[in-house]
Parts: C-alpha cells; structure tokens; sequence
C-alpha cells in the first residue's frame, strides 16, 4: 500500500504542477513573438504541394509568407 | 533475398494455421485459422508470382494507389457497418427479428460487437487510415515512407476486420466493451499498428516542408496513444495457443478502470483526435482558405492531449471504483469542454468571409454539420459526466443517443466530407458525378441523426426516470419491462432514423462510384497528369 500512497500523492502534488507548468508553456511558445509569420506560412502549407513531391531543392529553406509559391500551386 | 524470407514467413504461417485449424478448442479459433491460412496462402502465392520483377517506388510522385483503396474501403465498410445497425436497432423494437434459426450467430448480443467494430474500425479506421496517408504525403511533400508497408497497413487491417467479423457472431469475445477481439487478433492489431506508425513517423522524417502541419499532430497523436491504449488494456494470458480464450491479467475493479481508461481514451483519440486530423486538413482545403487561427489549433492540440487521457473513471460513477477517481474523471471531463470548442471554433470560423459557400457547396456543408455536432456532443458529453446527471443518464439510453451523435454527426458526417473531397481527386475526375445527390445524403443524414438523437433523449430520460419512481411507501413503481415497454415508439422512430442515415450512405456510394467511372477525366497535362520539373 505505500507505493499506491506514495505515487497518488505524487501524482496530485509535483507531477499535476509539472504537467501544468509545461502545458503553460506550450501556450506561451505558442504566443511567442515573431511566431505568427511562421504560423500563417505553416497554416498556407496544405496549399503547396498538391500533386507532386517537393523536389530535393525545397529541403530546408525557409518559406516564410511564401506567397508566390502557393498561388503557383493553386 | 527478401522475397525468399517473406515466402518462408507465409508459408510457416499458412502451415501453422492448418495445424490450428485441426486442433482448435473452440469455433471462433477454428474459423479464423482458416481464414488466416487462406489469407497467408494468398499472400505468399501472389509474392512467389511477383518474384523477380523490379519494384520501383517513383519518389517523384505520391502513393495513391493504398488511399484509394482506403477509399473504396472506408465505403463499402460505412454500408456494412450501418447495416447492421440498423438491423439491431429494429431487432431491440421488433424481438422477433432475433430468428430462431440464427441463434447464437445473427442474434442482438452477437451482432451488436458486430456493429460497433464494423464502424468504429472498420469504416472510421479505414477512413483513418487512407486519410492520414493522403495528408501526411501532402503536407510534408514526400511519398510515403517504406515502400509497400502502407500496402500491408491497408490489407493488415482488413485481415483483421474480416477475422474480427468472424469471431464475434461465432461466439469469440473477451468481453471488453469497443475491444472484443480476442487475444491473437489483438496481437495481430499490435503488428499492423506499429507498421502504421512506422509508414507514418518515415514519412515525418523524410518531409521537405520545414513545419510538420497540425493535422500531423492528431494522426501521430491518435496512432501513438491508440498503441498505448490497445498494449494496456488488453494484457491477457492465452489459455491455449489453440483457444480464443484468454485470461485478463488484471481483475475487478482494476480491470475496469482500465477497461474504461481505454474506452473512453479510445473515443478522445480514435474518434476525436484522429478525425481532428481529417477536420485540419479537409476543411481549410474545401474552404480554399487557411485554418482560422494556427496558434489555437496547437493550443486545442495540447489542451485536448493533457486533459482526454484523465477523463475515463466518469464511466464508473457510482461503483467500486474510490470516490476522489471518479470525481477526478468528472472533473477532467467538464475541463474538456474548453478545448473541445476551442477545436470547434477553429473549424467554423475556417469559414468566416467564405458563409456563402454553404448555399453553394454541400461538401462544405457537410462539414459545418460534422463540425457542429462536434461540438454538440462535446457539450453534452462533459454534462453527462457530472455525478448528478449521470446518476440518471447512466445505463440508459441516452448514452446510446449521445454517442450516436458524435458517431454519426461528427465523424460520419466529416468522413462523408472528406470521401467526397478525395475521390474526384485520387481518380483524377472533373468533380463530383452529382452534386444533387450529395445534398440528398447530407438531409438524409442530418434528418436521419435527429430523429436518432432526439428519440434517445426521450427514450433514455423516460427510462431514467421510470427506474427510479418510487410510491409513497419507497417501493418501485416500475418493473423493468415497464420500461422496455414503454420504450418501443422511440425505438421505431430511431431505427427509421438509422435507415435514412443508411440510405444516405447508398447513395453516398452510388455517387462516388459514378465519379469513377462516369465522370470525364480532368483535363490533363499529359497521360500521368505530370508537370515539367520547373
């Protein structure tokens, strides 16, 4: 029984404030300054790419406000 | 050299189900070796003829061959699916329909594990299933990874469902609620699932768009917690290798917190995080306009993932399960309501500038209803968990009624959407064959879910209340067949429901089957619809 104790005490004390602080801090990341642009060209990424892969040469660059690239697609 | 490997596992299979076959202590077993050994002779004739020829996977182009059969797939399980629903639903108004011939094969008990399987993962894992494959390509701008591996996710998946099929109306079942099948076909589930999560992570790995998309997040979430899930609640000991039957590890009431720790994690990521993933992708792709707000869409995410995964005890309220889990359940339950419409807002307001779509395009509008019903059952859904409602909402049938409504109206409805959204598309055709019948299945549905949930309501508070009517003196006023009684004109008016919203589903097929083959080709740009390298 001391175990079942221990770990529903530890469950409700350090571990529920660990869980809380990191889910705050998905939000705070999610708000983060200079993440918007980001955030709309991850949002347009379903735009891209309809019919083909990416060629070798798209890997890595970033496509920040891409939208040249999407109208292309479109 | 790996041809000759998979010809020795198949074979070693085929041989061993033979021998199971003979030896087999019960029904199920017996049937489903036999299907096993017919599934793994093809399998190992089909690899012995296409010995030799190259494969060549044209990493230039997406794999679309697995999705549309997901698609033809997803269809004809949907038909199967809602079939036999509608079967048991008038087999509960009509008892006659449970034919003396057919017991202990066609009758409710063994249909209804039948029913919910065949659209729980049949039709809504194979919609899963072929959808996540056509995201994850789209989004991350590479085929999918492992060469034939989605092929053997895709044919995994229906070995199991046909053995699954098999063994429930024959008798096998370990007697979990939404995880019946027995102990071999879990163990077969664990194989096909951790190829799907290999396809799906490869695919990840090898994407060219720098973000991986949010859609990818429900799928990768859905998979892994799904794996988890299905590991934990079915640790079982085999009585014998030649049996169905198993012994749980755990008992009591340990076993079913667990029991209900996966179901009701099983509807948060098979039937909400999954379809999450299809409602991010499908959406802001028929509306031809980005998610409303990319910043909530990872908020519901992580929102959803930290919160569903406490919510099961509210399906023990009042048993031996210790007050503060069940409180704790509840308390998580009525939390999620907050992400739940959160995700909800973020698909409506998808649409905001775009609203005259919906008089226009019934796809769309398919997908607002999904949406709504979403958010309706995921309303409802936190109020049925609090004690004091589901003191007289538990073992009624307003649970059946309320998880119709998210069954039907959010993940049928979103599925509907998406199978319309993808055909023209896989088969390379010039739009829908008929857009009039896509508004024929979309009032058929609606109608049809209305009918069902309103006649539940009714039907399960009545009951509710009749169990617990008590005279002046604290007797029971009702017998339980009072109730069953009193129940018939909601039970007829549900099973008329669950015809329309079949009917639906007919048509919905006839349609796309009419896509396919009567529908001009989209103007191409060559024979493949390929596009000179820029």
């Amino acid at each position: 029984m001391e175990t079942y104790s221990f770990l529903r005490e530890f469950a409700d004390s350090w571990a529920l404030v660990a869980l809380t602080l990191i889910f705050l801090g998905v939000v705070a990341w999610a708000f983060r300054p200079g993440s918007k642009p980001l955030h709309d060209d991850a949002a347009s990424s379903i735009f891209r790419n309809e019919t083909k892969p990416a060629g070798d040469a798209g890997r890595g660059q970033p496509r920040a406000t891409d939208g040249a690239r999407s109208q292309k697609e479109a | 050299m790996w041809d000759y490997l998979k010809l020795i596992v198949l074979g070693v299979i085929a041989v061993f189900a033979a021998i199971a076959t003979n030896y087999a202590h019960d029904l199920a077993y017996q049937v489903n070796a036999i299907v096993v050994m017919l599934a793994a002779g093809l399998t190992f004739i089909w690899t012995l003829r296409t010995m030799g020829e190259p494969k060549v996977a044209n990493q230039g182009e997406y794999l679309d061959g697995v999705v549309r059969a997901g698609v033809i797939a997803t269809t004809f399980w949907g038909v199967v699916g809602f079939l036999v629903g509608v079967f048991i639903a008038f087999q509960l108004a009509f008892p006659a329909l449970n034919f003396e011939w057919s017991q202990g094969i066609l009758n409710f008990g063994r249909l209804r594990p039948l029913h919910t399987s065949a659209v729980i993962f049949a039709f809504g894992g194979n919609a899963l299933i072929m959808s996540a494959f056509y995201v994850v390509q789209r989004t991350s701008a590479a085929r999918l990874w492992g060469g034939n591996l989605a092929w053997f996710v895709f044919w995994g998946w229906q070995l199991m469902i046909v053995l699954a099929a098999t063994s429930y109306v024959l008798g096998g079942t370990q007697s979990k609620e939404y995880a019946e099948t027995v102990w071999y076909i879990d163990w077969w589930i664990v194989v096909v699932w951790l190829a799907f999560l290999a396809v799906f992570m490869g695919t990840l790995i090898n994407r060219k768009e720098p973000h991986i998309y949010v859609a990818n997040w429900f799928y990768l979430s859905f998979i892994v917690t799904i794996a988890m899930l299905h590991l934990g609640n079915n640790l079982a000991i085999p009585v014998s290798i030649f049996s169905s039957q198993s012994v749980q590890v755990t008992a009591g009431v340990q076993d079913a917190m667990i029991q209900w720790w996966y179901g009701h994690n099983a509807v948060g990521f098979f039937l909400t995080a999954g379809f999450l993933g299809m409602m991010y992708y499908f959406v802001p792709k028929q509306a031809e306009r980005p998610v409303f707000s990319y910043k909530l869409s990872i908020i519901h995410f992580w929102a959803l993932i930290f919160l569903y995964i406490w919510a099961g005890p509210h399906h023990l309220h009042y048993t031996a399960l210790p007050d503060w889990a069940s409180t704790l359940g509840m308390t998580f339950s009525v939390m999620l309501w907050m992400p739940s419409w959160g995700g909800m807002i973020n698909g409506l307001m998808t649409l905001s500038g775009a609203w005259d779509k919906l008089r226009t395009d019934p796809i769309i509008r398919m997908m607002v209803v999904s949406v709504g019903f979403y958010g309706m059952s995921t309303f409802e859904g936190p109020m049925m968990s609090i004690k004091a409602v589901n003191s007289l909402s538990h073992y009624t049938d307003w649970t059946i009624g309320h998880v119709h409504s998210g069954a039907l109206g959010w993940n049928g409805m979103i599925t509907f959407g998406a199978l319309y959204f993808l055909t023209p598309r896989l088969w390379n055709r010039d739009g829908l064959y008929s857009l009039k019948l896509v508004s024929w299945h979309f009032w058929l549905a609606t109608i049809g879910i209305v009918l069902y949930a309103s006649s539940m309501w009714v039907t399960g508070i009545m009951e509710g209340l009749m169990w617990r009517e008590v005279d002046a003196n604290g007797f029971l006023v009702n017998a339980f067949a009072d109730t069953v009684a009193a129940k018939f004109p909601m039970y007829v008016v549900r099973g008329l429901g669950g015809a329309m919203f079949l009917t639906g589903a007919l048509i919905m097929a006839y349609n796309l089957y009419m896509t396919v083959r009567a529908q001009p080709a989209k103007a191409p740009v060559n024979a493949n619809n390929f596009v000179p390298a820029e």
